[in-house]
């Protein structure tokens, strides 16, 4: 069971180069954390894949065991696990972020 | 469920006993804190691995007793 989540995980990260696994959609985010990591990546002007856990529980869990990590959002770039809302705003507001995704050639309309 | 700040400093200190942890509960409704950690043990850890360490002395908690917890890791200034 967990290898059929897994890799439809795999499959959505490796398929978008920016995936954002959070509560709500971009438009209509529910949950405080995951709105402050779509402003960011909105402000960025980067394109980004959105997936709201809360219509897939399995994913819900998944997402969860699949980056050792116990909170929504998830924030993935190029396939790897870039962190949750402390993080990228911590990484956002130092650069780095903005820094990586230059280095993952990941186009950015803002790249102030 | 509210967790006690002491709580979250006694389970991080006991994975992590060099551990500085400061905790401010932002709502005084002992279910939304922040957190900073500093420990030594950090060093060359990503930012991510540093969480984790964090995440797996909370054993579980975080996104469940332990609704939100703010998270920030540091590594003493020698």
């Amino acid at each position: 069971m967990e290898n059929i989540i897994f890799d439809r995980i795999r499959k959505e990260i490796e398929n978008n180069d920016v995936v954002l696994y959070m509560k709500g959609n971009a438009i209509f985010p529910q949950c405080g954390f995951s709105a402050a990591v779509v402003q960011i990546l909105s402000q960025m002007g980067v394109p980004f894949k959105d997936i709201n856990v809360m219509e897939d529980s399995e994913i819900r869990q998944g997402i969860k065991d699949f980056a050792s990590w116990p909170t929504i959002p998830q924030l993935y770039v190029k396939g790897e696990f870039v962190g949750g809302c402390d993080i990228i705003r911590e990484m956002y507001e130092s650069g780095e972020l903005q820094e990586m995704m230059r280095e993952n050639k990941v186009p950015m309309e803002n790249a102030a | 469920m509210p967790m006690e700040a002491s709580d979250i400093i006694k389970f991080i200190k006991e994975s992590i006993p060099d551990a500085d942890v400061h905790i401010e509960d932002l709502r005084g409704d002992g279910d939304h804190y922040a957190a900073t950690v500093i420990s030594a043990s950090f060093e060359g850890k990503s930012r991510v691995a540093q969480h984790q360490m964090v995440y797996k002395a909370l054993q579980g908690r975080m996104g469940e007793e332990l609704h939100a917890l703010a998270l920030q890791t540091a590594i003493p200034k020698s």
